[in-house]
């Protein structure tokens, strides 16, 4: 039996398709179950036709549709809605599908900052006017999926575990729901907890964190939040790891920044961490850029343009 | 009878980008272009971020080359932050990149690029991609998967995470590498190294000689190139000394830290993407195909055409034969896969030169930085180009400005220009098949955007 899939990235950076991609040796398995009719990524089908003459965007009838990124501008929200329309069940794949992502760090400014930064850099000569002939206007903000069409299965990660990919994929064509862990990352980490600390402030991640031999392993690491640094574990959801589990930026003897986004789904990375640290009696003043904490889910107007005169000068 | 022919999405590439072909009455080609759909404004929202963060957040820019970002932007934070990596933390940085390198290509070459040479240009759009080439050649098809694969978990295994790497740390790299890693990473690379000898062999005999029409016609312009090389002129991929190179074969050689002297960006009314140009040329920019102004290209055709040589031997042999049969610098555009090959093999070798260097499982891989005032260019040659970070730091080390030029970018005044060409060439009267679409889109795919 075989499911047909269209794939669409809308604002995106292509890595979560490289995560399908990454199911390896399985990816001729999901071939063998997954007809694709409609992946820019791989396939040559287009939106106004193969000879370009149509006038709306176009997108084959599919049984699941998987979109990447969140929503942009005019174009992505055209996409998405055909996709809605075309495809039974619709899957937002990875965080800047299901919470925005890096790129609703956007947000944060409103459209005109950030066409004035990005067309008056150093390099750039100024122009009469910013582009706009032919282009999809760019909405007011970046929007997870789920703000502008309806969604019937979240898979976040950036990206989502291959394991998680082909999990889902696999759940579908045998007709029943995947299953993603509803853990924290603290829960999944493997790294030694000792308990409340002495600690009242957060370290910058400006050196390695202290871990013995270079071969210790990693269950004999003590936390790195109980080493003073920041790590977004205790409010990410677990899974990053994929079926190995255990967390891959940890493993890096890297702290965890939280790209699997909230273990509540409608959670606030950024306050649930703030509350967490302050409960511990750390002062949360000690970090600096806090908005960087909601980078993986500044949409749901999480992140919104502070007006320029509240804006401290940096 | 004037009409309008969209191509969108662009299929096959990276990104978001469409084709817009104008026809006057007579059915032939008015004005075709390239048009960049997608804007995310990296430049501002990194503003007021601690700096050290940065390699974590914009690798998001591109998701099949995020090593290039996460190591460009740790060099330009080293730079700000005064912090030296030791000879380890440089090793292991340039040790992921080539190998990042060598999986992307085998990426381009097999996944997006062949289906247009192994099933045919002209062949139904179902069947033209991987899974045609899958259903049609099963075995070569496995051993792809196989060999990418390969080189992609080398890289997963050892940093952990690779798309949207962690491992590379301001002045250094998070982790040594283990001796049985060394050795077990060194037998994977010549596995990948045979492969990629395997495609190069393959790619010489089955494919280049049956297109080579296709090859000096195609999308073919004149214009200068870009690339990095060392201090004795070979290419390098990880660090060295920019060259712009002239149609006409004469070039300079600039720091890195000194790019923008010589390179301009333009704004064009219908992309959101903006147009880097040689601004050092001193003759503005343009895209005209007779009299091009202030064009030059990067990728892999660029970058061996800016090099004297490539450092390692194996690769040096196929440079010497392709500079044989196409000269330098070498400008039809298709023959940038035949570069990607070349660079395959190098990149190949170089990752073997890295892992069997004994400095490479020194322990001490990272030098502590203290956040300051300062600023830093971080580059490195991106698959699709040259690819330059540049921040600049408070006291407290948070970004007060950053500037990027991403490798595609460079890229796409060629490709407009390159897309226009083919166009015109290909329509006549008013005829428009899905070939001669999917040609002009192959025009576009050899600069693998």
């Amino acid at each position: 039996m075989t499911v047909k899939v269209a794939s669409e990235w809308l604002n995106s950076c292509s890595g979560c398709e490289i995560s399908i991609l990454d199911t390896g040796e399985r990816l001729l398995d999901v071939l063998k179950v997954a007809d694709f009719v409609h992946i820019p990524a791989l396939m040559d089908h287009k939106y106004f036709g193969q000879l370009g003459d149509g006038r709306h965007i176009e997108i084959p009838e599919a049984d699941v549709g998987l979109i990447s990124g969140g929503i942009r501008n005019q174009e992505h929200l055209e996409v998405a809605e055909e996709m809605r329309r075309k495809c039974k069940v619709i899957i937002a794949l990875g965080t800047c599908a299901t919470h925005g992502g890096i790129p609703a760090l956007t947000n944060a400014y409103t459209t005109d900052e950030v066409l004035e930064r990005y067309y008056g850099t150093e390099t750039t000569d100024p122009p009469a006017a910013y582009p706009s002939q032919g282009l999809p206007p760019l909405l007011d903000a970046c929007y997870a999926v789920d703000e502008k069409i309806k969604v019937d299965i979240y898979l976040p990660g950036c990206p989502p575990h291959p394991d998680h990919i082909f999990g889902a994929l696999v759940a579908l064509v045998e007709g029943r729901p995947p299953t993603l862990p509803g853990k924290s990352v603290c829960d999944t980490c493997p790294t030694v907890r000792k308990g409340k600390g002495e600690l009242k402030t957060m370290r910058r991640f400006l050196q390695n964190p202290v871990y013995g031999a270079p071969d210790e392993p990693l269950d004999r690491m003590r936390c790195l939040l109980e080493q003073g640094y920041l790590c977004m574990g205790p409010v990410t959801r677990a899974g990053c790891g994929g079926e190995a589990i255990r967390p891959r930026c940890i493993a890096a003897r890297v702290p965890c920044r939280g790209c699997y986004g909230p273990v509540r789904p409608n959670g606030n990375q950024m306050m649930d961490m703030l509350n967490a640290l302050a409960s511990n009696g750390i002062d949360v003043r000690s970090l600096p850029g806090i908005k960087s904490l909601l980078r993986f889910s500044g949409a749901h107007h999480l992140l919104r343009p502070v007006s320029p005169e509240r804006r401290p000068h940096p | 009878m004037s009409r309008t022919i969209t191509i969108q999405p662009i299929t096959r590439i990276e990104g978001h980008a469409a084709i817009g072909i104008q026809l006057d009455d007579g059915g032939n080609v008015r004005d075709a272009h390239l048009d960049i759909m997608s804007l995310r404004g990296f430049e501002k929202f990194v503003e007021g971020m601690p700096a050290e963060e940065l390699p974590r957040i914009v690798s998001r820019i591109c998701g099949i080359c995020p090593w290039m970002h996460h190591l460009a932007a740790n060099k330009a934070v080293d730079r700000c932050f005064g912090a030296t990596p030791p000879p380890a933390g440089h090793k292991l940085r340039e040790l992921m990149q080539t190998i990042a390198h060598a999986e992307d290509k085998l990426l381009h070459f097999f996944f997006l690029a062949a289906a247009d040479f192994v099933i045919g240009p002209d062949s139904d759009y179902a069947v033209r991609n991987v899974i045609g080439i899958a259903k049609a050649n099963p075995e070569l098809a496995q051993r792809v998967v196989k060999m990418r694969f390969l080189a992609k978990m080398i890289l997963d295994k050892f940093s952990s995470k690779t798309i949207h790497p962690v491992a590379g740390v301001p002045g250094g790299f998070s982790k040594p590498l283990l001796e049985e890693e060394r050795l077990d990473m060194l037998a994977k690379m010549h596995e990948i190294l045979d492969f990629a000898l395997f495609t190069i062999e393959f790619a010489k005999k089955e494919v280049f000689p049956k297109y080579l029409d296709t090859i000096q016609t195609l999308g073919v312009i004149k214009t200068g190139f870009m690339g990095t090389v060392d201090s004795a002129g070979a290419l390098n991929l990880y660090d060295g000394k920019i060259r712009l190179m002239k149609p006409d074969a004469t070039f300079v050689a600039f720091d890195p830290q000194d790019y923008i002297a010589y390179i301009g960006e333009h704004v064009a009314p219908n992309s959101y993407g903006k147009f880097p140009y040689a601004r050092c040329w001193n003759e503005g920019f343009s895209l005209d195909l007779e009299n091009p102004k202030g064009v030059y290209r990067a990728n892999t055709l660029a970058r061996i055409n800016v090099a004297d040589r490539m450092a390692t031997p194996r690769a040096q042999a196929e440079l010497e034969e392709f500079r044989a049969a196409f000269g330098r610098p070498a400008q039809a555009t298709l023959l940038y896969h035949y570069a990607r090959l070349i660079e395959e093999v190098y990149a190949c070798e170089r990752a073997i030169e890295i892992l069997q260097d004994p400095g490479i499982t020194d322990p001490e891989v990272r030098t502590a930085a203290e956040p300051r005032a300062g600023r830093g260019v971080g580059c490195v040659e991106a698959p699709r180009g040259t690819l330059l970070h540049d921040y600049t730091t408070d006291e407290n080390g948070l970004i007060v400005s950053a500037n990027m030029i991403v490798g595609t970018t460079h890229n796409l005044g060629p490709m407009n220009m390159s897309v226009n060409q083919a166009a015109r060439a290909l329509i006549r009267n008013g005829e428009v098949t899905e070939g001669i679409l999917n040609r002009i889109e192959m025009a576009v795919r050899a600069y693998d955007p």
